[in-house]
């Protein structure tokens, strides 16, 4: 379809920019003013919403179908949200408005960290992180802050990670100007600690972990690894993107961890939006405190809300005002309908996936043979083997059943990863629904494996060539060449 | 117990996955977790609300605030009232862009895609760039990315920042330099803008210079002159602007800067009390694989057919991990679509006139609260766009709040970033005020200030 810049035509326009009338607008010095204006599209109001409504056809999300893409927890977004963000109350509040104009919205974030400190077990909380990756790097600027204070700071220059972990975890440590000591996974899933034990010392800052890891598997010996860390004076990062497992049933606090992130826009609902927004709050322990981002959301003594913004011992800020607060009314509106039964929702996560990775483990490999939580992970590798079928062509034959691919090759030490993950959204029929197509996949890969090879047939793009995409990089339009239809 | 609206399965379905799995109960699925990690408990939160409960509960708490449909607000200082269309609004509803995740999956996820790519279009032409990314948290956390593609672009271990930047963005910067290696210098303004020689100075050695155009205090820089000095250092120069000057402002890549950046949420976002918003970030073509997050390319499909997709990869932590030009995943690409929408609607027409409408009502305010409230401005002699600095006669924070007792927000507190500003005021005026609101403004100010 076209470009809406190929939809535009000079002269045409959407809006009307009110006019002061007989207001003179003062002179730009000459080597300010712009010269030449910027090719926006111009198109009529009615071409814009054509544009983009038939752009959204060609889209694919939680309200159009099933989406068991793993790690990324596509639950259902309820509609009530929407609608709370639009009060003007919280729409058309300026983020600089003083506290006492703003006391509904300080109540809500503090609402928001106070029950987020109960479900992850831990005692202080920061709304600040704008998403999960933010939220990491924020709590290794923690650790580093804490260390730094007990002047261990160049002492403990590590931190070890897992190597399911998710790339953010090695990404953030580059970024907080920390070293990474990789570690092994063990023959059932869990972290190797035979080879953790033997690289956690004196120099090691942190540990981070995703709790069930990236492979949907609850680390059995998490007690251990605790006495481990803790023991050599190091502390815990937990990954929250896969608390979706455990609401109300563990909680990071409880396994030891000390900080915590926690994904808003998988766990907690907010719409990701095609990419975004996130919201990635931190938990952390007691000790980790004075040194969370400022300004901090307080109750005084007498009731009323506030931002405290006299932290010395604060990292200091990693994003503008308070976070990002239209993600927290969703977020705290979904958590408010369900209260206490969080843990029914994580129960039916994690019944909906062992349902349907007992209903697909005979037709693909599986890796890691347990009970999962609320994912797991599947190899593709034997029908590679034995058709010559990828993970890639599984997901892409998926698409022409109506269903979004989960998660591929990833995590890494897993070929030709299949990661599944149903949440608690969904009937059973459309788990069943599900299964019956990648059992049907299964046996066209025997079959006719290029009606796997060729597909998506229904889409409306056929497969995109990456590579092409990459070696000669077209990142905008090129105004100059003719119209496309 | 009643069943939940957003759970489905029923007790009977349930029995049946169970003995599909094979195991007698549910308990039994988490037979991993060791005792001492698990809760054993109920949470201790409050119970379930309905939707009608919860309706009224967050009504209650969004009346509570102060919002400027209630006040009539001059407040600005990097987030601006101005008007959002609704078709803004009829996009983003749309559960199909809405709901979906980052577009892993290209063929399920074209509309997205080719949104972003037409989003980095419209960025690059305002700022006069070849390359920009999916988005970035806010226009605060940009800043900290730009850092980082300085500091491994030139190797050097200073960044240059003016302190007429935008006090928010120098503290992120300063929050994540440390773990980059990098260390922060500022330049004092002098009359309200960088003096060029100064910047010069201090540009010696630093790996990224960074300014904002116009500045915090709404005054316009020299930023042709800046961008040199900090060229002629060999500095990454940066410019944070704000992208609806820049229908009246020269686009940052017309004078010579290597990366332009900032917030986006004066264009298509409401304020919603500080976000979600998104920051923009384009750079020159010699940067492209030195960008963080994501980038949308286009391509063609097994039968030709031209499509888009995520590209670039390599860059990014999924492949690169501890070498990736940035942790980021998640960016704001709902709110960028926003940007893209009303970018659109703005057409060149009307972000050119929204320009002159600014700039228009900003004189006239000037004029009113020098004329009407006998109040000095800071930095007369200064050119300024939709924002600008006026003595408030005693304090700001007491002028604020007698002014709000008469149902005025007359702008924001200096003082709280600089010293010896405890009385400026810095007085935000979008399109969207009136000259009748601007009246209103020196009114109160006139009965509440000096």
């Amino acid at each position: 379809m076209k470009l809406i810049y190929e939809r535009s035509q000079a002269g045409r326009r959407a809006s009307v920019i009110p006019r002061p009338a007989g207001l003179p607008a003062p002179e730009i010095p000459d080597d300010l003013r712009r010269a030449e204006p910027p090719r926006l599209p111009e198109v009529p109001e009615f071409e814009l919403v054509r544009h983009f409504t038939e752009l959204s056809t060609r889209n694919f999300g939680v309200d159009t179908g099933f989406y068991p893409l793993g790690s990324c927890t596509m639950k259902y977004n309820p509609r009530i949200n929407e609608r709370l963000v639009t009060l003007p109350g919280f729409a058309h509040l300026h983020p600089h408005q003083e506290e006492d104009g703003a006391q509904g919205a300080l109540e809500l974030e503090w609402r928001l960290q106070e029950i987020l400190k109960e479900v992850t077990g831990l005692d202080a909380v920061s709304l600040q992180p704008a998403a999960g990756s933010q939220g990491e790097l924020t709590g290794l600027m923690l650790i580093r802050a804490y260390f730094a204070d007990r002047r261990e700071g160049e002492q403990r220059r590590k931190v070890v990670i897992p190597d399911t972990a998710h790339g953010t975890n090695p990404a953030s440590v580059t970024m907080a100007g920390y070293e990474l000591t990789d570690v092994k996974t063990d023959a059932r899933g869990n972290i190797d600690v035979d080879d953790l034990r033997a690289k956690v010392d004196e120099h090691t800052a942190a540990l981070m972990l995703t709790n069930p890891s990236t492979l949907g598997l609850f680390d059995e010996n998490i007690e251990e690894i605790e006495r481990i860390f803790h023991g050599a004076g190091a502390l815990m990062y937990y990954d929250g993107a896969n608390l979706n497992a455990v609401c109300g049933i563990s909680r990071p606090g409880d396994m030891g961890f000390d900080v915590v992130h926690i994904n808003l826009h998988k766990t907690f609902s907010q719409p990701h939006g095609g990419g975004g927004p996130g919201g990635g709050p931190i938990a952390v322990r007691k000790i980790l405190e004075p040194f969370l981002p400022a300004p901090a959301v307080v109750r005084k003594k007498d009731g009323a809300f506030a931002l405290d913004h006299d932290r010395p011992k604060s990292i200091g800020k990693v994003r503008g005002f308070t976070g990002p607060f239209g993600v927290f009314v969703r977020s705290y509106a979904y958590m408010r309908m369900y209260g206490p039964r969080l843990r029914e929702m994580s129960e039916a996560a994690v019944l909906n996936a062992n349902y349907v990775l007992a209903r697909l483990k005979g037709a693909y490999d599986l890796p890691f043979d347990r009970l999962c939580m609320h994912e797991f992970v599947l190899s593709a590798r034997n029908l590679k083997r034995d058709h010559g079928a990828t993970a890639t062509d599984v997901a892409k034959r998926l698409m022409d059943y109506g269903f979004h691919p989960p998660t591929i090759y990833f995590p890494l030490i897993v070929p030709e990863a299949l990661m599944i993950e149903p949440t608690e959204t969904e009937t059973k029929e459309t788990l069943d629904a599900f299964c019956d197509a990648m059992l049907a996949i299964a046996r066209e890969a025997a079959d006719d494996v290029e009606i796997l090879k060729s597909a998506p047939h229904h889409r409306p793009v056929r497969r995109l060539d990456e590579v092409r995409a990459a070696k000669n990089p077209v990142v905008k339009h090129a105004f100059e060449t003719a119209p496309v239809a | 117990m009643t069943q939940h609206p957003f759970l489905a399965l029923t007790e009977a379905d349930r029995e049946e996955m169970l003995r599909t799995i094979g195991v007698a109960s549910v308990d039994e699925l988490f037979g991993d977790l060791p005792a001492g990690v698990r809760l054993g408990r109920e949470l201790d939160l409050e119970p379930a609300l309905s939707e009608h409960e919860l309706s009224a509960h967050m009504a209650d708490l969004a009346a509570r605030n102060v919002d400027v449909t209630r006040e009539l607000s001059f407040l600005g200082a990097g987030i601006y009232d101005h008007y959002v269309p609704a078709v803004v609004d009829t996009v983003l509803q749309r559960g199909e862009f809405l709901t979906a995740y980052t577009p892993y999956q290209p063929e399920m996820s074209q509309g997205v895609l080719q949104s972003i790519f037409e989003y980095q279009t419209a960025i690059c032409e305002l700022t006069g760039m070849d390359v920009s990314n999916a988005s970035g948290y806010d226009g605060e956390t940009v800043a900290a990315d730009a850092c980082y593609i300085a500091k491994h672009a030139t190797g050097k271990a200073k960044v240059v920042i003016t302190e007429a930047t935008n006090p928010q963005v120098r503290q992120v910067v300063k929050t994540y330099a440390p773990g980059f290696g990098l260390e922060v210098v500022e330049v004092p303004h002098r009359d309200g803008t960088t003096d060029v020689d100064a910047l010069a100075a201090a540009s010696t050695g630093a790996a990224a210079v960074i300014f904002q155009q116009p500045n915090f205090f709404g005054c316009l820089e020299p930023a042709p002159d800046l961008a040199a000095a900090a060229n002629e250092a060999d500095a990454l120069s940066i410019a944070h602007v704000d992208p609806l000057s820049l229908g009246v402002l020269e686009a940052p890549g017309r004078y010579g800067c290597a990366i332009a950046l900032g917030e986006g949420q004066a264009a298509g976002n409401l304020m919603a009390y500080g976000g979600p918003h998104y920051g923009f970030l384009a750079a020159r073509q010699e940067f492209i694989r030195r960008m963080p997050g994501r980038i949308v390319g286009e391509t063609v499909d097994t039968e030709g057919a031209r499509g888009y997709v995520l590209t670039l990869q390599t860059r990014e932590q999924h492949i690169r991990r501890e070498k990736a030009t940035s942790n980021i995943t998640t960016n704001q690409t709902l709110l960028a679509l926003g940007g893209l929408v009303y970018l659109t609607w703005l057409g060149p027409q009307g972000l050119r006139e929204l320009g002159e409408a600014c700039l228009a009502l900003g004189e006239y305010a000037k004029r009113r609260l020098q004329e009407r409230a006998g109040l000095e401005l800071v930095f007369p002699d200064r050119t300024t766009f939709k924002e600008f600095a006026v003595r408030a006669g005693r304090n700001a924070r007491e002028v604020i709040r007698d002014a709000r007792a008469l149902g005025v927000h007359p702008g924001y507190a200096l003082g709280r970033d600089y010293e010896g500003m405890d009385d400026v005021l810095l007085v935000a005026v979008t399109e969207k005020r009136t000259p009748e609101e601007i009246d209103r403004l020196a009114d109160v100010l006139a009965e509440v200030a000096r």
